[in-house]
């Protein structure tokens, strides 16, 4: 069937329309106007939204291309999911990128870029579709790591995202070909019938494939062990590519390990199930001791995103044993992704607005923030509190549900990985409250720092203030987010 | 169902929170006005906890009343499920009624850095979590309010605390009282409720076996208490444990609390003392008896001998304290020790003697609080070697500590007397099954606790209220109890009175709501 749905297709279209009108628009504006650019991006993402709200309303379902690009719920709240992230972004980005004279036209081109990429690995159902999507969404995220061109940090950041993003490429692409090679099939529907058919499920090559693969999504969910990259982008990016990249990109490798593993391999669990358990218990372990030493605030940010991708990967390990896991296990993920997003994206919000008025993201330098800028301060520990999972907080459930889906299965394995989470969790709220501590326990300097009136903050505000009505509704009324989840849960064959 | 019946218990946890957030509207400057709307919230909670308390039907305290049950989160099949009983009622007025105390002694009592919103939002929040946790019937539902707790508290240790420096071993340098203790506190209890919402996880997936639907409602839950048995039982309990016994807090768990309370500011301690601890107490007998009665059989034993390990470890650590307010923190160690070792006999007369325990040790150690924080205020020193002739230096105050401390260290008539009384008595006769002679040791080792705890306590006011007052205070005026305070106070002694006079007053409301809760749990062994 080639008949294409123009409404299916209609988000990515505006998206990639925006980015379009940003390119030449950009081209004939006077400098001191550029910031311009910044209102058509957010403008066309909040109209991508129409079509995405009107398809989830009407509970439609279109598969384009021989099946190779659906949009069924799952895709549709994942793209939603990625424009609502994609529009904090942007507003987080606004004031940052005008302050510093950035070129604005290419920074929102590439951001917009990254964000259709995303939106079209939701749909993608197909290999080729999958890979292609994924290096959309990460190959401008090279160049906006290195956007201040001056410094040495960013230019390390950058360099060393570019290369570990293609190292890890290189292994994803050969554990595609394997498995290509195994199946003769390109589709997840095809490769997993040609799984149960022709009994490859004993093959050690197909581990290998399943192995190299999974190698290739750790680096993009900048999993243990392969994390060592992201302290280091994370803290010479310019914050707003930051938090996007803790956020979105993250999301982005963690949707395309859905789409593969629940449609492609969820016959050969004993292939991935241990893998990532081991992922799961140790992200959250490594990363969590190393972010107790963390003295700068993105630094730790950076390693909380780790564990965060730890607690993650649970469900993942609680589907592979868990009998009837699957839809489970998909929906606490799905779940986790969206409370995760926002709650994330607003503490990096926070940050930013706080690093701008402070100068620094050393932690001892918010020494009373909560007693010169209550406002901030508050946010500041509810985003903080949140990631930590505390009750009311949305985060809490985001863990709860993490939990409900490892403890599904009964078996030993199952009960320890709960177990190790629920150390990490208490682990992890200490280097939280410690910001927490900092910005409100301890005695503001003498110098108190001036508010900057640099660059607009509405966007920043208004991008701190959707995050905070999220995380406070979320937390107190669960069952919206279970609604995300079961839309999605429908993915599972 | 009248509409009073729908939304009485509702109010009574929502409201506090609600003013919180209309407090947060009112202007900082404008301090009065917060005070003021502050008690009016607290004030009318207190009046709705009242008038449930007078038109709950007695006859009736065993079964769950002012019930309502609506979906809440249906996907993982959560509940907004709440109701009180005999057991849960006199423990919801307790909370609301302190809340209003402290709204009251806090008027003209502020620990630096002043700010009394910030302060008063915390504590109706810190309401909302109380009352919350005492009337919640579903599992999530008490998790999300025994969490709650947690960030007003922690929030109080750490702006309003101690700010003296202390060595901590462990530390290199020395660090402020406060800081280490709130998040010393938090974490101890995190780690806990951790473990508890793994156990109460587990809980709901096995009462989903033998094709029922699986549920988080502690009613249902106890009507399936059969299918939870075995290794699975005895680590469900064990997780529940770990949440519940660092909150109440027992020997070994309890090393947090001395710090809080000492770093705490007045209120902060009153409340942690009069309630925090009790939502400990209380899961055990709201959720793991009546869920897993045959394991908390088991475990018995075992939650006996934490508990006399704490009432004579707690004994002995006030004899070697030289601050006050440390010493009432370990005393309430000893107490809740005497509270779960009538809640390990398994008994009527035990869990009776839990719950009129928990209701006499908020009072009782609530209002000595108070009077630390008060002789703190005056003296600027908790150190015993400075104080002395308390009684002459402000006769008032130091009669109100020597009453509390006598009602603290069981005297007859007073209301401390009957929970350590009865926890002994249940002891003498534990639950069939239970091993006769182990617990009649844990009443004789409870009752050397009990001497000596009135010794640390004569001991306390000997150095504190009696003789001369040191040279130090020579030639200065001591303002004696002020209004505020003595509003505050008077409700506390009266209850401390009318309990110890008529403990009816709460066993009445209880004993029919624990009948009903032991012999439905323990019907095999009683029954035979």
């Amino acid at each position: 069937m080639t008949r294409i749905d123009w409404l299916a297709i209609a988000p990515e279209l505006v998206v990639a329309g925006t980015l379009l009108v940003v390119l030449a628009v950009d081209l004939f504006l006077p400098r001191e106007r550029k910031y311009y650019v910044a209102a058509l991006a957010v403008l066309g993402t909040t109209l991508a939204m129409v079509p995405v709200i009107l398809m989830a309303v009407a509970g439609d379902s279109y598969s384009m291309f021989d099946g190779s690009y659906v949009v069924d719920q799952f895709a549709l709240v994942l793209k939603g999911v990625f424009l609502v992230a994609g529009y904090l972004v942007l507003l987080i980005s606004v004031s940052y990128v005008e302050s510093d004279r950035f070129y604005q036209g290419e920074y929102y081109l590439l951001l917009l870029s990254s964000l259709l990429g995303s939106m079209v690995l939701t749909s993608g159902r197909d290999l080729v579709v999958l890979f292609v999507a994924l290096e959309l969404t990460t190959g401008p995220l090279f160049l906006l790591a290195g956007w201040r061109k001056g410094d040495l940090r960013s230019n390390e950041a950058s360099l060393k995202f570019f290369i570990i993003g293609v190292l890890s490429t290189g292994l994803m692409l050969y554990g595609m070909s394997l498995l290509f090679g195994l199946t003769g099939e390109l589709s997840f529907a095809g490769i997993r019938e040609a799984i149960a058919s022709a009994g490859l499920a004993s093959e050690p090559v197909l581990g290998l494939a399943v192995l190299l693969i999974l190698v290739g999504f750790g680096f993009k969910v900048s999993a243990v062990p392969f994390h060592f990259w992201a302290p280091d982008t994370y803290q010479g990016s310019p914050p707003p590519v930051t938090a996007y990249l803790s956020v979105s990109s993250k999301l982005a490798g963690f949707v395309a390990m859905l789409v593969v593993i629940y449609l492609a391999l969820p016959a050969v669990t004993e292939f991935w199930g241990p893998a990532l358990w081991l992922m799961a218990a140790a992200s959250m372990t490594v990363a969590n001791l190393s972010a107790l030493r963390q003295t700068h605030l993105i630094r730790l940010l950076a390693y909380s995103s780790v564990a965060q991708a730890g607690f993650m990967l649970v469900p993942f390990a609680g589907a592979a044993i868990a009998d009837d896991g699957l839809a489970e296990g998909l929906g606490a993920t799905v779940i986790y992704l969206v409370i995760y997003a926002v709650m994330n994206l607003g503490a990096f919000a926070v940050v930013i607005a706080g690093g701008r008025r402070i100068g620094s993201y050393e932690i001892s330098e918010w020494r009373g923030l909560g007693s010169y800028a209550p406002r901030q301060g508050v946010m500041l520990a509810v985003f903080f509190l949140s990631l930590a999972g505390l009750p009311p907080l949305a985060g809490w459930f985001a863990k709860f549900v993490m939990f409900r889906a490892i403890l599904i299965s009964t078996g030993p394995a199952g009960v320890w990985l709960a177990v190790i989470a629920a150390v990490n969790a208490v682990v992890a709220f200490y280097y939280y409250a410690r910001v927490v501590k900092s910005a409100w326990f301890d005695k503001a300097p003498d110098v108190i720092p001036e508010d900057t009136e640099a660059g607009p903050t509405g966007p920043l505000n208004l991008a701190v203030g959707v995050s905070l009505v999220v995380v406070l509704v979320v937390g107190a009324f669960p069952a919206i987010a279970t609604f995300f989840g079961d839309a999605a849960a429908a993915l599972v064959p | 169902m009248e509409l009073f019946e729908i939304w009485a218990l509702s109010l009574i946890v929502f409201l506090p929170l609600a003013g919180a957030l209309v407090a947060l509207a009112i202007p900082k400057e404008r301090e009065e006005a917060v005070k003021l709307w502050a008690l009016g919230v607290s004030g009318v909670t207190l009046i709705l906890a009242v008038i449930v308390a007078a038109r709950f039907d007695f006859g009736a305290a065993g079964r769950f009343q002012f019930e309502v049950d609506l979906p809440w989160i249906g996907a993982i099949g959560a509940n907004y499920h709440i109701g009180v009983d005999g057991i849960s009622l006199p423990l919801l007025v307790l909370s609301a009624l302190v809340v209003v105390l402290c709204v009251i002694y806090s008027w003209k009592h502020w620990d630096e850095p002043h700010n009394p919103r910030g302060f008063l939002v915390l504590m109706l929040i810190l309401a909302t979590g109380m009352n919350g946790t005492f009337v919640a019937l579903d599992l999530v539902l008490f998790f999300i309010f025994f969490e709650l707790v947690l960030l007003p508290m922690y929030f109080m240790i750490g702006i309003w605390g101690d700010r003296t420096m202390r060595k901590i071993p462990g530390f290199k340098k020395e660090v402020e009282t406060r800081l280490y203790a709130a998040i010393k506190f938090f974490i101890f209890t995190l780690f806990g409720s951790a473990f508890m919402l793994l156990g109460f996880l587990a809980l709901y997936f096995k009462s989903g076996s033998g094709g029922l639907d699986p549920t988080f409602d502690i009613p249902e839950l106890i009507g399936r208490g059969f299918l939870f048995e075995g290794t699975f039982a005895w680590l469900v309990f064990g997780a529940m444990f770990l949440g519940f016994a660092v909150k109440v807090p027992m020997w070994p768990f309890h090393t947090w609390l001395p710090d809080a309370h000492t770093a705490a500011p007045t209120v902060g301690s009153v409340l942690l003392a009069a309630i925090l601890l009790k939502l400990g107490s209380y899961a055990f007998i709201r959720i793991s008896i009546p869920i897993l009665p045959e394991t908390a059989r088991e475990w018995a034993p075992f939650i006996a001998v934490l508990s006399v390990i704490g009432i004579i470890y707690g004994s002995l650590a006030c004899l070697a304290q030289t601050d006050v307010k440390r010493l009432i923190a370990f005393s309430s160690v000893g107490h809740m020790g005497f509270v779960m070792l009538g809640i390990a006999t398994l008994t009527e007369v035990g869990i009776n003697a839990a719950i009129i325990g928990m209701v006499a040790h908020g009072l009782i150690t609530g209002l000595l609080f108070f009077l630390a924080g008060s002789m703190h205020h005056r003296y600027h020193t908790r150190e015993m070697s400075r104080l002395g002739g308390n009684l002459k230096l402000m006769p008032v105050l130091g009669g109100i500590l020597g009453f509390t401390a006598m009602a603290s260290l069981g005297l007859p008539g007073l209301a401390g007397f009957w929970g350590e009384f009865m926890a002994l008595l249940g002891s003498y006769q534990p639950l069939p099954g239970l091993s006769t002679d182990f617990f009649r040791t844990a009443m004789v080792i409870g009752a050397i606790g009990t001497v000596l705890t009135a010794g640390y306590m004569l001991w306390m006011l000997q150095k504190v209220n009696l003789g001369e007052p040191s040279s130090e205070w020579a030639g200065k005026k001591f303002h004696d109890v002020d209004r505020y305070e003595m509003i505050a106070w008077v409700p506390l002694i009266v209850l401390i009175v009318a309990v110890g006079v008529y403990p009816k007053l709460v066993l009445g409301v209880t004993t029919d709501a624990v009948v009903g809760l032991v012999e439905t749990a323990f019907s095999s062994v009683l029954g035979g």
